[in-house]
């Protein structure tokens, strides 16, 4: 009975009734406290180790090219007595920055169309489909994004956008298509790689928008409408204003899942180190760079320099997903 | 003031009194009006007169109608699949409930102000304001200024100018004029729903319409509220729901009591709250309803 007494103190308030099974009440509920934590502690500790990892891992690498390492687009790992291994990763770092943003120009307006659609005029019977719809998008595997990409859309693109393209480009030198055309290689080029990560990354914004939309007070929007504005004027005026700022988090967070993409991407993206000439090059990211390369790495300095990559993609996520988590917060305030 | 003959028909079990006003004056007249949220009726066969430049007050206990019948008014209940208006609803005589309708009665109406199906066009010229203030998300010279751009091309001192106006009539001016460019939303809850008044009647409706706008607010802010009704009432026509007697005697010119969705009693508001002639509204009107 002692020991009931001192956890009953111990464990501060408790219910009366549960008397006969205090003590235990008390164990059980520091258990539960403790148990909660350790989970909470054991991410934490997972997350610095991952981070300190790559450091350690990736810091090899860096101490020997120093600033080299991010401004250069050698990349070289099958080093020669003349020409020594090299590993400057401005390509994929810069490939993974293109790809990620031309994917968000191409998603973030189908995300807003689709998701005022769905919550202003869509008819109760089809919305439920084009929800089902937009989930089974978000439920494919990203594998299959690719080898679709590979097979189907980098071939089409190549026939029917670039060849007319190159075709205007040699009658018009020095014209748009001309510049567009700069560097271009096959169909597998950053461009389409994009757009994969466009139609993977959709089905996640459009959703958070949908669900920004709706958490826009019914009274705000009958006051729109009571005053006379078209559907048009109360979404762009009052509805989209209203979520602005969590809309740029829920953009930011779907930017910070094309930026990590990697099956699909690697599949599609040409997979060449050089730094692209231009939207219709070849190029590489960071994780198809990763993905490619990990297992054929033997030197060390290879390794390191691919475990470095693996830090700056770390760190460029990290900050995107950190400024997200800001603007999200400061709307819930 | 002249009256039509005092006609007590009988609905429901209900004995019904309407004292109305003459048919000229009226700028809004629902006939035989019934609603339904989906299967469930909450309307039956209501019939409103609404004299132009008058203060119309419906009263009730909770849940007899009186929103839902506001809120068919400037049809925004439209945005709600489901929910429908069966009856008329005559707008300068023209039926805003079934846009195909030829003018009834009355004088034939000029094509440049018809509704048609337009409700954004219905819904600047009955304007609205709810219960629970609603500023836009922008400055309060923008909630302001962001109705009138909707249907007006003005320049900047124009608008300066109906801003200022608007404000005005709405007794805010004073307690915002030098704070213009500040967040509509960080006013008071008083405040804000004068700024909803002045955003209401920047667009010059023909009528607007109140929905218990007075019910988050305190006494002082509601006195200044009834102060601005009182004013407008020369240039527009307005339709209040209020659960506050003293409020609907206070400012009404005419008001309606409704009970489970009928409009029960509809009379000059001096004679209404004096001596109500239906057993249901003394009942309401001495307390002895919710």
């Amino acid at each position: 009975m002692a020991d009931a007494a001192v956890s009953l103190v111990q464990a501060g308030p408790q219910r009366i009734e549960d008397s006969p099974g205090a003590s235990s009440t008390g164990r059980k509920d520091a258990i539960f406290h403790g148990l909660c934590f350790s989970a909470a502690m054991v991410l934490m500790a997972t997350l610095a180790g991952l981070l300190i990892s790559l450091a350690v891992g990736g810091w090899p690498a860096i101490s020997h090219f120093g600033l080299q390492f991010f401004t250069s687009s050698e990349w070289n790992p099958s080093g020669t007595p003349d020409h020594p291994e090299f590993y400057g990763a401005a390509g994929p770092i810069v490939g993974t920055l293109i790809t990620a943003l031309v994917a968000m120009l191409f998603a973030l307006p189908l995300a807003i169309g689709i998701a005022v659609f769905l919550v202003e005029f869509c008819p109760k019977s089809i919305e439920h489909w084009v929800a089902i719809a937009v989930e089974l998008l978000a439920g494919i595997p990203s594998i299959v994004y690719g080898m679709w990409g590979l097979f189907v859309l980098a071939p089409w693109f190549e026939e029917h956008v670039m060849t007319p393209l190159r075709l205007v480009a040699m009658d018009h030198p020095g014209g748009f298509a001309d510049h567009l055309m700069t560097g271009a290689s096959s169909g597998s080029n950053i461009f389409t790689a994009s757009i994969i990560l466009a139609i993977m990354v959709l089905p996640f914004i459009a959703t958070v928008f949908r669900e920004l939309l709706l958490s826009v007070p019914t009274h705000v929007r009958e006051a729109s409408y009571g005053m006379g504005c078209t559907p048009f004027e109360v979404v762009a005026n009052i509805m989209l204003p209203y979520i602005r700022k969590s809309a740029v988090g829920a953009a930011m967070l779907g930017l910070g899942r094309a930026l990590g993409e990697t099956m699909a991407v690697t599949f599609i993206i040409g997979n060449s180190h050089a730094f692209p000439k231009g939207v219709f090059d070849s190029g590489s990211t960071i994780a198809s760079t990763i993905a490619n390369e990990f297992a054929e790495a033997t030197g060390d300095l290879h390794t390191s320099a691919l475990i470095a990559l693996g830090f700056v993609l770390f760190v460029i996520t990290f900050s995107v997903l950190a400024a997200a988590r800001l603007l999200l917060g400061q709307e819930t305030q | 003031m002249s009256f039509n003959e005092s006609q007590a028909t009988q609905a429901a079990g209900v004995s019904t009194v309407m004292v109305a006003p003459p048919a000229a004056e009226r700028v809004l007249d629902v006939r035989g009006l019934d609603f339904y949220y989906g299967k469930k009726q909450s309307l039956y066969g209501v019939d409103l007169p609404v004299a132009r430049n008058k203060i119309t007050a419906l009263i009730g206990p909770s849940g007899c109608g009186k929103s839902t019948l506001l809120r068919t008014l400037n049809r925004i209940y439209d945005l709600y699949p489901g929910q429908r208006a069966e009856g008329q609803i005559l707008f300068n005589g023209e039926n805003i409930l079934n846009a195909k309708d030829k003018p009834v009665d009355g004088a034939p109406v000029a094509t440049s102000s018809r509704i048609g199906g337009d409700a954004a066009k219905l819904r600047a010229r009955i304007g609205m304001v709810f219960q629970r203030p609603t500023p836009f998300p922008m400055s309060i010279y923008e909630n302001i200024a962001f109705g009138v751009r909707l249907y007006r091309k003005v320049t900047k001192a124009e608008m300066d100018e109906i801003v200022e106006v608007s404000l005005t009539r709405a007794a805010l001016w004073d307690e915002v004029k030098d704070q213009l460019d500040k967040s509509g939303l960080g006013l008071s809850g008083g405040q804000q729903q004068r700024l909803c008044v002045a955003r209401g009647i920047a667009v010059q409706p023909e009528i607007l319409l109140l929905d218990e706008p007075a019910s988050a607010l305190d006494p002082l802010s509601t006195s200044k509220l009834e102060a601005a009704l009182m004013e407008l009432k020369d240039s527009l026509t307005i339709v209040i729901v209020t659960h506050n007697l003293q409020q609907a005697a206070r400012i009404c010119d005419y008001t309606g009591f409704m009970l489970l969705g009928r409009l029960v009693e509809f009379r000059p508001s001096s004679d209404a709250f004096v001596k109500p002639e239906t057993e249901a509204m003394r009942d309401y009107v001495t307390g002895r309803y919710g």
